[in-house]
């Protein structure tokens, strides 16, 4: 059987996921040029916010229906004021300093983030299960779905046209734009760079809830540690759709998703590859691609380079 | 005539260089005021700290009767005071016409925004013909027309210029010059910074040559033309 088709669903259901984070990096790197490391785990902490109205807030046996939207609601209230604080207390007064000092203070968030949930978050220290749906999975010609991607599969293209609707069609939106290209001249315009910052992080925090969500309904367990190398696979995505670029966010992920599906279903099928096809590799070959993207098209896929004369 | 701005011992620091040493000057309506000087004289500075870019060590801002010394950038726009920075600064990849808009960014009379960017194709034809190409695409005079027309958007009392002639051909800068006295025919109130110092002072009803950081000499236009030190100093005669 031809599993090729198969492949690639998997490719672009595991890619819009790591799209989904990837936006709250380029958006924040656009307008503050800050690469918030902390950001991995600010989708983790939203999956954590999903999973306390299950566990902790809504009665034993509600329906996944009404469960759902309610948990989705809860993570990304609790990644946006995450996000949020950190943008208030950690980034912010730090705006104007070197560089190097906003880069170290997201490496330590990012620890007392994890840490925190480790310590704190009852029954932390292991992997929770993260409720599912029920039914399924879904045959559509020769390729299945799992129950738990049919959430992303709805949310990641809405998530994306709702964001291109704001950047493109809203004033706020539009603040934003002129925001991320230069910044004084945009106060100069009467936007509120300071009030654009926060909604910079917001969105990106709710993205990731969103994205923090998917991941727990896909693999049915999250954990203190789920931020991490989802991070970094994220923080490659934007880079190679193009940081800065919210469509390159999403186009970068796709990319990224699909290779990891590729290569993990046919790179050991190579004669003299066998061992470096398994789905540990899959990684490797991610930050292949990455380090291929930075050597050959360092502006990323969709990275712009419009002539700025004087 | 109402006087629209009034800057009292203005002085702006750079860490621990004061980069404008308490100056002094006034606006009135309908008047074009130039500030004149070499490199590094403060002018930049004083128009960045009048928009609320930088924030004045001490002095006294007032516009309009108000004072601006703790007012935010994106505030002081909408009591009026319209800044088109010192290298043109247009949004590179936004079209022409959305350029504009941005202009436009605190007002919400729709009508109004229309018939404005309307008006700004009239002042500048060209800017009209490539209202969706993106702006960085523009040649530096006509990024120029884009960041004055861009200025104006937002309807300003006073509108600032910083440098509008820097970089631009001869006839470019001819265009420019004679924008501003459009602008100011038509009774916009217009401080204006300036290297060629001829060109600005022909326009202007009152003059201030600066020299690091201070006001070394003020008055009308045409004294200042005539004044045998600016002459020699910043019109190139001996």
């Amino acid at each position: 059987m031809n599993e090729l088709p198969q492949q690639l669903v998997n490719g672009l259901l595991l890619g819009s996921m790591y799209g989904l984070v990837a936006i709250g990096y380029t958006m924040v790197y656009g307008i503050v040029q800050l690469i918030n490391f902390a950001h991995g785990e600010i989708f983790m902490t939203g999956a954590f916010g999903a999973f306390t109205v299950y566990m902790y807030v809504l009665p034993d046996g509600t329906s996944m229906a009404i469960a759902l939207p309610l948990m989705l609601i809860g993570g990304i209230i609790v990644a946006v004021l995450v996000a949020v604080g950190a943008e208030r207390f950690a980034y912010r007064p730090l705006r104007g300093a070197p560089r190097l000092a906003p880069l170290i203070t997201a490496i330590g968030l990012s620890l007392a983030l994890q840490q925190g949930v480790w310590a704190w978050y009852p029954d932390a220290t292991s992997a929770l299960k993260f409720p599912q749906i029920k039914g399924g999975p879904f045959e559509i010609g020769n390729v299945t779905i799992q129950t738990g991607d049919i959430f992303l599969m709805i949310a990641a293209p809405l998530s994306m046209a709702i964001l291109a609707y704001f950047v493109m069609r809203t004033r706020t939106g539009r603040g934003m734009q002129a925001t991320a290209q230069d910044s004084d001249t945009a106060k100069l315009m009467g936007v509120n760079t300071d009030r654009i910052i926060v909604i910079a992080f917001a969105l990106g925090a709710a993205f990731a809830a969103v994205g923090g969500m998917a991941y727990g309904l896909k693999y049915g367990q999250i954990d203190f540690r789920m931020g991490f190398i989802l991070g970094l696979k994220a923080f490659t995505a934007a880079v190679l759709g193009g940081i800065g670029n919210i469509y390159g966010a999403m186009i970068g992920g796709i990319v990224l998703g699909v290779v990891e599906a590729l290569s993990t279903a046919y790179i050991g099928d190579i004669p003299g590859m066998d061992k470096f096809g398994s789905q540990s590799w899959a990684d490797v070959w991610a930050f292949v691609l990455l380090i291929l993207v930075l050597l050959l098209r360092p502006q990323g896929l969709l990275g712009e380079r419009v002539a700025d004369r004087a | 005539m109402t006087t629209l701005l009034e800057v009292e011992d203005l002085r702006v620091a750079y860490g621990k260089i004061e980069a404008v040493k308490g100056i002094s000057f006034k606006v009135d309506a309908g008047e074009v005021v130039t500030l004149i000087g070499t490199n590094g004289a403060g002018k930049t500075t004083t128009l960045r700290t009048l928009s609320g870019l930088l924030k004045p060590v001490g002095g006294q801002i007032k516009f309009n009767g108000k004072s601006l010394k703790k007012s935010p950038a994106h505030q002081i726009v909408q009591l009026g005071l319209a800044h088109s920075p010192e290298g043109r600064h247009i949004f590179p990849r936004m079209t022409i016409e959305d350029n504009l808009r941005l202009g436009a960014f605190l007002r919400s009379d729709r009508q109004g925004i229309e018939k404005d960017i309307q008006r700004a194709y009239d002042l500048f034809p060209i800017l009209g013909e490539r209202r969706k190409q993106a702006a960085g695409t523009l040649s530096g005079g006509e990024q120029q027309m884009l960041a004055m027309g861009r200025a104006l958007m937002s309807q300003p009392k006073l509108l600032m210029l910083d440098e509008p002639s820097m970089g631009l051909s001869p006839i470019m800068m001819q265009k420019i010059m004679a924008t501003i006295a459009e602008l100011k025919a038509q009774g916009t109130t217009i401080l204006l910074v300036e290297q060629n110092a001829q060109a600005a002072l022909s326009l202007a009803d009152h003059g201030h040559v600066m020299e690091i950081g201070k006001i070394v000499l003020s008055g009308t236009g045409q004294d200042l033309l005539h004044d045998e030190s600016v002459r020699k100093a910043y019109l190139g005669e001996d």
